[in-house]
């Protein structure tokens, strides 16, 4: 079964981000690491491919200045190759130029049983890309998983909802968007760390994918950030004063929010 | 030269940047046994040390990990850079000096003769599933009355007639002797015999009739660790048994050498560990209505504390490019040994001034590190032999015995 995972690499959360004013848009010039929520992904397409007995898992990304840092440590937990669509052309792009570049690259990355990503990216937040990535390839598309079994050309997927989750099925190939911390991505082990180094990355133009660079980045865009500001201080929260029946108004608050 | 303004900003945790020394593959590794050490150490390495414990489950994890042997080519080894495995025996002891213990005691102290020395039968059967964690190794060298001066062991081998061997002696001071699968154990040979008095290495089933191997108890440091006796009673070897690759002193000197680079690396992760906890503390525990770091003398300690780390982080470096390009001395060796763990002892009885009275419980990682230190200071060559090593290579006059 061969699986493909797209992931994002993104700027590392743990150093504060900054916008670039001119674009408007997060600044991407430094260390680009893998985004944690597609880890999961990640975690889940190497379960299935040793469930089946057999196949590889693939990544495939986009990222305007060659970054390979965050695919290191995808293909160091195990995946075996991946695609890198790289190119000035690509600055600016939005969910839809996005999503018809991983498209693309999805296809050079040679027959999928499985097309897994993140629900959303943990620095642009659009969450969009998946569907249309099955659109674009005229594929099923099943959205935040917590498990997917493979029986025969179906995926099982329960899928999550606010009340629990929904059995659902569809016939492979299929897009499926992995809900973060279903699974538990295992560490890189230090042989999978040694190999990663030479397993293949296929960088690629947006011109080698036959995509017209016009069609995406700033020039392809179907959508304009027009302006950015300073999101408002967090307010204090809610105290609760105990009066003995304090934990009564916890849980009613937390049934409020659907967390219990 | 055009004239940049210099940026005002550093990293308080790496404050000359020498993360920039690292490349890629060695920030990812070293990341991932930071992530383990958070995930699975630290939330439990209080209790450990309270209870006197180290679960040996853990070697299976090291091992999945890729710890166990990680710079050693081959037999399920990763076969890593020596300055890869230094950096992960740093976060190891930023968790705490017992992890980094067992994998310095695993990988270069009984796989690496093994794998230096051993036969390729040997290397077969053991180390596989010593890289895996199957299996634990030990160490036996040092004796109750042979420490510093280890040429003066009283544990013997003989061979018989069959050509088996049988060893008698004791060894103390061993680090997982009482959960360890195999020990390699140096022994002088008969002074009439073949090897003409020479100590040989062997490599001891730990099942075998005649060894014991009782756990010392009642420590107050490196508690999150076994360490024990070890007692050879007329333990019958195969012939195969002995390291066919070393004869004299030389052998187990080398796997000191191996262990006392990690250690080097291991100190500061400890001491980084505490000057982390001391400013972490200092900026949120108030007294006089201000953050006791905003204080000059507390300030002091700080940067003392933070420019200890640094000098000790880059000599851990140097060292780990200098073995990786071959051209690494003993005595170099001895110098990181000495002053990295010098420096992190020191680090870490100025942080446990900073946290006061919070400073001596368990609570907090400081007093634990401080009291584990006080071993790593004397275990693989005290400070004083290291000193002494140094004062014959910079003299040329040997001061020992």
């Amino acid at each position: 079964m061969n699986v493909v995972v797209c992931v994002k690499q993104i700027p590392d959360p743990a150093d504060p981000g900054a916008l670039d004013p001119s674009t408007k848009t997060l600044k991407r010039d430094g260390k680009l690491i893998l985004d944690e929520s597609d880890s999961y992904g990640v975690e889940m397409a190497l379960q299935l491919v040793d469930a089946a007995g057999g196949g590889e898992v693939t990544l495939v990304s986009m990222a305007p200045n060659s970054e390979v840092g965050g695919l290191r440590t995808a293909l160091a937990m195990g995946a075996a190759k991946a695609v890198l669509v790289s190119d000035d052309a690509l600055k600016g792009s939005d969910a839809l130029g996005t999503s018809k570049v991983l498209a693309k690259a999805i296809e050079r990355a040679g027959a999928a049983d499985l097309i897994l990503t993140a629900t959303e990216s943990s620095d642009g937040y659009t969450g969009t890309v998946p569907e249309m990535v099955a659109e674009l390839m005229g594929l099923p598309s099943v959205t935040f998983a917590k498990s997917i079994t493979i029986d025969g050309g179906a995926a099982k997927v329960q899928r999550q909802t606010e009340a629990g989750y929904d059995d659902v099925e569809c016939p492979l190939p299929a897009v499926v968007s992995v809900t973060a911390g279903v699974v538990e991505p295992r560490y890189p082990s230090f042989k999978g760390i040694m190999a990663a180094k030479s397993k293949p990355v296929d960088e690629v133009t947006v011109a080698d994918l036959g995509i017209d660079a016009g069609a995406v980045g700033w020039a392809g865009g179907g959508q304009e950030i027009v302006e950015v500001a300073e999101a408002e201080a967090r307010e204090a929260g809610t105290i609760v004063e105990d009066d003995g029946e304090g934990f009564q108004k916890v849980v009613d608050y937390l049934s409020e929010l659907k967390v219990i | 030269m055009t004239h940049q303004p210099l940026s005002q900003s550093v990293d308080p945790r790496d404050v000359l940047a020498t993360d920039a020394l690292l490349t890629d593959e060695e920030r990812l590794l070293r990341d991932t046994v930071r992530q383990f050490v958070g995930d699975r150490i630290l939330p439990e390495v209080g209790a450990w040390f309270d209870a006197g414990t180290f679960p040996r489950e853990m070697a299976k994890e090291f091992g999945a990990l890729g710890l166990l042997g990680m710079h050693l080519d081959g037999y399920g080894c990763a076969g890593t850079s020596a300055t890869a495995y230094g950096l992960a025996c740093t976060e190891l002891e930023a968790g705490d000096s017992g992890a980094r213990s067992f994998v310095s005691v695993q990988g270069s102290l009984a796989m690496f003769p093994i794998h230096a020395f051993g036969s390729e039968e040997q290397k077969q059967e053991w180390l596989p599933g010593m890289a895996a964690g199957e299996l634990v190794g030990c160490f036996g060298l040092t004796e109750p009355d042979s420490g510093s001066d280890p040429g003066s062991m009283r544990t013997t081998a003989r061979q018989d007639a069959s050509g088996d061997w049988v060893l008698n002696g004791s060894k103390m001071w061993i680090t997982n002797g009482s959960i360890a699968d195999v020990a390699v154990v140096w022994a002088r040979t008969d002074p009439d015999g073949p090897d003409a008095g020479a100590v040989r290495g062997f490599v001891v089933p730990t099942a075998t009739p005649g060894f014991s191997a009782p756990e010392i108890h009642r420590k107050v440091s490196l508690r999150a660790s076994v360490t024990s006796e070890l007692v050879l009673d007329d333990v019958r070897l195969p012939a195969g048994a002995a390291l066919p690759g070393v004869r004299g002193m030389r052998g187990p000197l080398s796997c000191l050498n191996e262990a006392r680079f990690g250690i080097s690396f291991g100190a500061v992760g400890a001491a980084r560990a505490c000057y982390e906890a001391a400013l972490a503390y200092a900026s949120e525990r108030v007294q006089f209505e201000r953050p006791i770091a905003s204080f000059q003398l507390t300030q002091k300690k700080l940067v003392d504390m933070m420019t200890r780390v640094q000098q000790g982080t880059l000599l851990a470096l140097h060292l780990g490019r200098m073995k990786d390009a071959g051209t690494l001395a003993t005595p170099q060796v001895s110098f990181g040994k000495r002053e990295n763990v010098r420096m992190a002892l020191e680090v870490a009885r100025e942080a446990r001034s900073v946290l006061g009275a919070n400073g001596i419980t368990t609570e907090y990682p400081v007093i634990r590190h401080m009291n584990n230190l006080e071993s790593v200071f004397t275990y693989e060559g005290t400070t004083e032999i290291h000193t002494l090593i140094l004062g014959q290579a910079i003299t040329g006059l040997p001061a020992f015995g």
